[in-house]
């Protein structure tokens, strides 16, 4: 019996371990290095570990520079609190028009249920970046959206939505909206109508109802959603380098300038263990919390 | 049962014998070859090529330098080939298999020297210069019959830049390359490592920023050829290819290139073989078929670009052997200018400045 709990919790960890601690820890050495001409473009490498020396050489080979190096150009941090910005009203963005539409599919009709759902996954077969690319062609000046709004007399001329960061945001938007949908789904899905019954028959109007029983009951799911779409928005790099402009700030393209314009592995490699603490540190604080939460309900 | 295993023992040596096949992987840039070369190439040789495209020299060198790229030939500019070197990414070139390298021109060999001394990892494929696009109907219509087409103070006078906006202005996403062109036009040495005078260009490019509507390096060749935009501060043949397809399209665009009269920087792409690449003997073979005076005709004749093989001018057509903006004459060639690497921490510099011209940070 105990064999076989250990053997159940050994799987999820043996994966964190592979997937995550390890590239991880290789991840933080290379931050840790310093730059070279050389392949690969570090120093120190670790050549296989002979003996405890070596080991110990290597080790006090390493410093923290490139992290002190992030906090003297106010570019890092700028770059990080844009991303955070971007992420943060994307997700708002993405849940005000995802939970409608969630909200939807979960009242709609039984039988029609799979067919929307079927609907809103139909995108995820075609490939991501032909989708973002296709954003260009209705958004730029000479797109399918100035078309229409020229032709319908709502504007005189083109608006510039491409190379901006409102074309950012609708990317986002767009790309991550199935990931705030399908979470809020099953939560709406699962919920018992006999509770809005309930609540109306002890004088709860309509939206009090919705406000005040589904909105509490699909937490989970809009938690689960806001996260799916926050994470990668906060780190992408394709849609804003795709449909943003030059000045569209995130911390993806200013990874990118380090590993390939400078060729600065450590300085590239510290951007993203920040970039790493950033992201975990919430979840975790969250995470936390929501078993406090759950252990006091108890 | 023996029979069953036949069909499936087949296979097995079909596939043995496909991976034996000789393959080589060549990486080169973008629009940079005519491709009825590589289908000649592989009829002529019976190797498989397999041909990927890039259109920036950082990408390659990330590639090359996290070292198992797994290409056998590639195709880095000079500047670049010379740190690669240092980083010692390729192997030297084998001339005993390389019988066509007698055709190379000493004209540009000597130039190339800066970057591989004695040319020992590296033969020059094409080489051109950085310079003005420009969609000469647009840009008089916005600046009056006596545009400074030729001359850099259209990109760099605010004044100028201003009025351009409106029909949209490219510059590469380049900074080894406009930098320097911001500093001759400043009367500065282009080549220059100095922190203040490389600040100096900073500035100019900050300056006129605001009107730049992109910074990339190979969406200005469709972007001019369709009117998009009117001035592309890009590569020579680049720009010789947007003039072609806007011909081509019959579309009233017309495009010319003029290397500017401030003088250009001349810039080589050479081909090397990478020290681990899989198969350096069809690699020999692929650069030696490069070698071959008549190819390599062919593919300048296709890209509108410059070659370093001597023997090949013969067979180019007039279009190209005889346009200045390809093959410089003498008071053009004096004109132009080389570039060196920039040290590390220059080149963080430059990065960051251009990061700052790019996005106002």
């Amino acid at each position: 019996m105990d064999l076989r709990k250990l053997f159940l919790i050994l799987v999820p960890y043996s994966w964190l371990l592979a997937l995550f601690l390890i590239p991880f820890a290789i991840v933080l050495k290379i931050a840790l290095s310093d730059y070279a001409i050389a392949i690969p473009p570090y120093v120190p490498t670790l050549d296989g570990i002979g003996n405890w020396s070596d080991f110990k050489t290597f080790l006090s080979e390493l410093d923290f520079e490139n992290f002190i190096f992030l906090t003297e150009d106010e570019l890092y941090w700028r770059a990080y609190l844009s991303s955070a910005k971007i992420a943060f009203l994307s997700t708002l963005m993405t849940l005000l028009v995802g939970f409608p539409l969630a909200y939807a599919m979960a009242r709609a009709a039984s039988e029609w249920r799979p067919t929307l759902m079927m609907l809103a996954i139909l995108p995820f077969w075609t490939s991501f970046l032909i989708r973002v690319y296709a954003w260009k062609s209705i958004l730029s000046q000479e797109g399918y959206l100035n078309q229409v709004l020229l032709w319908v007399g709502v504007i005189d001329s083109p608006l510039m939505i491409l190379n901006t960061n409102t074309a950012v945001y609708i990317g986002i938007v767009y790309t991550y909206l199935p990931f705030m949908v399908l979470p809020v789904y099953a939560a709406l899905e699962k919920l018992d109508d006999t509770l809005l019954e309930a609540a109306e028959d002890l004088g709860c109007s309509r939206f009090q109802a919705f406000w005040l029983v589904t909105v509490p009951l699909s937490k989970p799911g809009i938690i689960a959603g806001c996260f799916l779409v926050f994470i990668p928005a906060l780190g992408e790099f394709v849609i804003p380098s795709v449909l943003g402009g030059s000045d569209t700030l995130m911390i993806g393209k200013v990874l990118w300038e380090e590993f390939f314009s400078n060729r600065d592995w450590p300085v590239a490699s510290a951007v993203a263990v920040i970039l790493l603490l950033l992201l975990i540190l919430p979840i975790v604080l969250f995470q936390r919390n929501e078993q406090k939460q759950r252990e006091a309900e108890k | 049962m023996k029979k069953t295993w036949l069909p499936l023992a087949a296979a097995l040596t079909v596939c043995v014998s496909a991976a034996s096949a000789q393959e080589v992987r060549v990486y080169n840039w973008s629009d940079y070859i005519d491709d009825e070369l590589l289908e000649k190439f592989e009829s002529e040789t019976g190797i498989k090529l397999i041909y990927d495209v890039f259109d920036s020299n950082e990408l390659l060198e990330t590639k090359l330098l996290a070292g198992g790229s797994g290409y056998d030939v590639v195709v880095p500019s000079g500047t670049f080939l010379q740190r690669q070197i240092t980083a010692g990414v390729f192997q030297p070139l084998d001339l005993a298999q390389l019988p066509n390298a007698g055709n190379l021109w000493d004209v540009i060999k000597d130039r190339t020297e800066t970057y591989d001394p004695g040319n020992a990892y590296s033969i020059n494929y094409m080489w051109g210069t950085t310079g003005l696009g420009v969609n000469v109907g647009k840009v008089r219509e916005v600046l009056g019959e006596d545009a400074p087409i030729g001359s850099l103070d259209l990109i760099f006078n605010p004044e100028n830049m201003k009025k351009l906006q409106a029909c949209g202005v490219h510059f590469l996403d380049a900074p080894g390359e406009i930098f320097p062109a911001a500093l001759q036009y400043l009367g500065e040495d282009p080549d220059s490592k100095d922190k203040d005078v490389l600040a100096k260009a900073g500035e100019l490019l900050s300056a006129v920023a605001p009107y730049v509507q992109k910074y990339h390096s190979s969406e200005y060749i469709n972007a001019l050829a369709n009117g998009e935009i009117c001035v592309a501060l890009g590569w020579s043949g680049d720009v010789l290819q947007a003039r072609d397809r806007a011909a081509e399209a019959d579309n009233n665009v017309e495009i010319v290139y003029n290397a500017p009269s401030e003088g250009a920087l001349m810039w080589f792409d050479q081909m090397a073989i990478p020290v681990d690449a899989p198969n350096p003997e069809a690699a020999h073979a692929f650069l030696n078929f490069i070698l071959d005076a008549q190819n390599i005709a062919a593919a300048s004749n296709y890209v509108y670009y410059a070659n370093g093989n001597l023997a090949s001018q013969e067979f180019l057509v007039a279009d190209v052997i005889e346009d200045t903006a390809i093959y410089p004459d003498e008071t053009t060639l004096q004109n132009l200018y080389i570039t060196t690497p920039y040290a590390p921490k220059i080149q963080r510099v430059v990065t960051r400045m251009w990061t700052k011209v790019k996005s106002g940070i």
